[in-house]
């Protein structure tokens, strides 16, 4: 546990030297906000109409854009190799670099949808759903994108195949998602959607580090 | 004996790199690896931390097959790789500590001491890419000085050092063999080990036989 509070601690630290990482999902996602009602129809009964889904597909490649570089920097300066050949819980490890992850990608993300609901005129009523569909929704995207990542780490130019890799993988999380903020919207009840959101989470949760794990290992050894 | 390598087979891009190649490094003794560029030493070296499966053969630790006390055969090695694994965003300081938290076995002496120990005290604060190349390698060589682990395995551990650092670091590897350790390494270098001869392996010859 203390090793996972440390590559956490760590991971963190280095995106607080490169702010440019967190600043990169969150433009990506207000940019689509802001351009979207431009190039289709400022009209407020068609944007609350499409506001569930077109939230939840920038969301999705917000996170999708910035999952590349999970491990891309470590595997380059051998610190990978290093933590590899380490004795300590690759688990644990690869856990807090998923968590650092989703901090700077869906967490931050969930914490500004509100506005951006805002300006897609999205019913009040839809704010509570759309903000717990991000807080479940997105770390299940880190950590399948974080799947994508460890198999394309050693490919020069991996992020082709990491789209389409990981983005089947997201297919459900997006339905169920936009589902949950659409329901909310017109007032009906979330919990199912939010049931069936957080039994992905804690699904991918258990098997998913796993599978990092062993894909790390594939990239570095062959 | 520490390690022992049995009917070593790898191959790379159809190019048979060593076949029934078997050797042991023993304790308080220092093996180099020579050959050419491209003769597969990192392969080797990487091989033997298991960073490697592109090869068929045997390895035991300590009498036991590696696979089976993998989790040991880690705690009781370092690896300095041709990749010093050192963060450019981070000081040497924060750089260590974090190298500390993924090895406990690197407690011998206080981070402090080890970045005196290569010569980076008044640098603990500046960001690795601030320093120079040498100075980034210092960094990850001041894993060596802390080091409790009984086997190192080295990959070109002295590209870039001077020549002041170069003979501090055979000077260390002379006392952690005289402490009972064991090292292999490659390097380019010709390696002046105080008061040790170093047992050479020809990675030219193995290929031919």
């Amino acid at each position: 546990m203390s090793f996972f509070f440390a590559a956490l601690k760590r991971d963190l630290l280095l995106v607080f030297r490169h702010r440019n990482d967190i600043i990169n999902p969150l433009a990506f996602f207000l940019m689509v906000a802001v351009l979207f009602p431009l190039g289709v129809s400022p009209e407020p009964s068609f944007l609350s109409d499409v506001a569930s889904g077109v939230i939840w597909v920038a969301a999705l490649l917000a996170c999708l854009l910035s999952v590349d570089g999970i491990f891309r920097t470590d595997y380059d300066d051998g610190s990978l190799e290093q933590m590899l050949v380490s004795s300590e819980s690759l688990y644990a490890l690869v856990l807090a670099k998923v968590f650092s992850h989703w901090l700077i990608s869906g967490f931050c993300l969930a914490l500004i949808s509100p506005l951006v609901a805002m300006m897609f005129f999205l019913p009040e009523q839809g704010y509570f759903a759309l903000v717990m569909s991000l807080l479940l929704g997105t770390p299940t995207l880190s950590l399948m994108g974080a799947i994508g990542a460890a198999l394309t780490v050693a490919l020069r130019k991996g992020g082709v195949l990491i789209s389409l890799l990981v983005l089947p993988l997201y297919i459900p999380v997006l339905i169920f998602g936009a589902g949950t903020v659409q329901a909310g919207a017109m007032g009906l009840s979330i919990q199912g959607y939010l049931a069936l959101l957080g039994a992905i989470l804690v699904f991918s949760l258990m098997f998913a580090p796993f599978a990092i794990v062993a894909a790390l290992k594939i990239s570095v050894r062959s | 004996m520490t390690l022992e390598v049995k009917n070593l087979f790898c191959e790379r891009d159809e190019r048979v790199l060593f076949a029934n190649f078997s050797f042991q490094i023993n304790t308080a003794e220092v093996v180099q690896v020579i050959g050419q560029n491209g003769s597969g030493k990192t392969t080797l070296l990487r091989i033997l931390c298991g960073l490697s499966d592109a090869y068929t053969g045997e390895l035991f630790w300590r009498g036991k097959a590696l696979d089976e006390v993998r989790e040991q055969y880690y705690q009781s090695m370092l690896y300095v790789g041709h990749l010093a694994g050192v963060k450019g965003a981070l000081t040497p300081e924060e750089n260590l500590q974090w190298m500390v938290q993924l090895d406990k076995g690197l407690n011998k002496c206080s981070i402090a001491d080890a970045l005196k120990s290569v010569g980076l005290f008044g640098f603990e604060d500046v960001p690795c890419h601030s320093l120079s190349a040498g100075q980034q390698r210092r960094v990850g060589l001041a894993r060596l000085y802390l080091s409790n682990a009984p086997l190192w395995i080295l990959d070109e551990p002295f590209t870039a050092l001077d020549k002041k650092g170069v003979s501090e670091k055979e000077a260390l590897i002379a006392s952690h063999v005289h402490e009972g350790g064991s090292v292999i390494l490659t390097t380019h270098h010709d390696l002046m080990i105080p008061g040790k001869t170093v047992r050479p392996i020809n990675l030219d010859e193995v290929a031919l036989a």
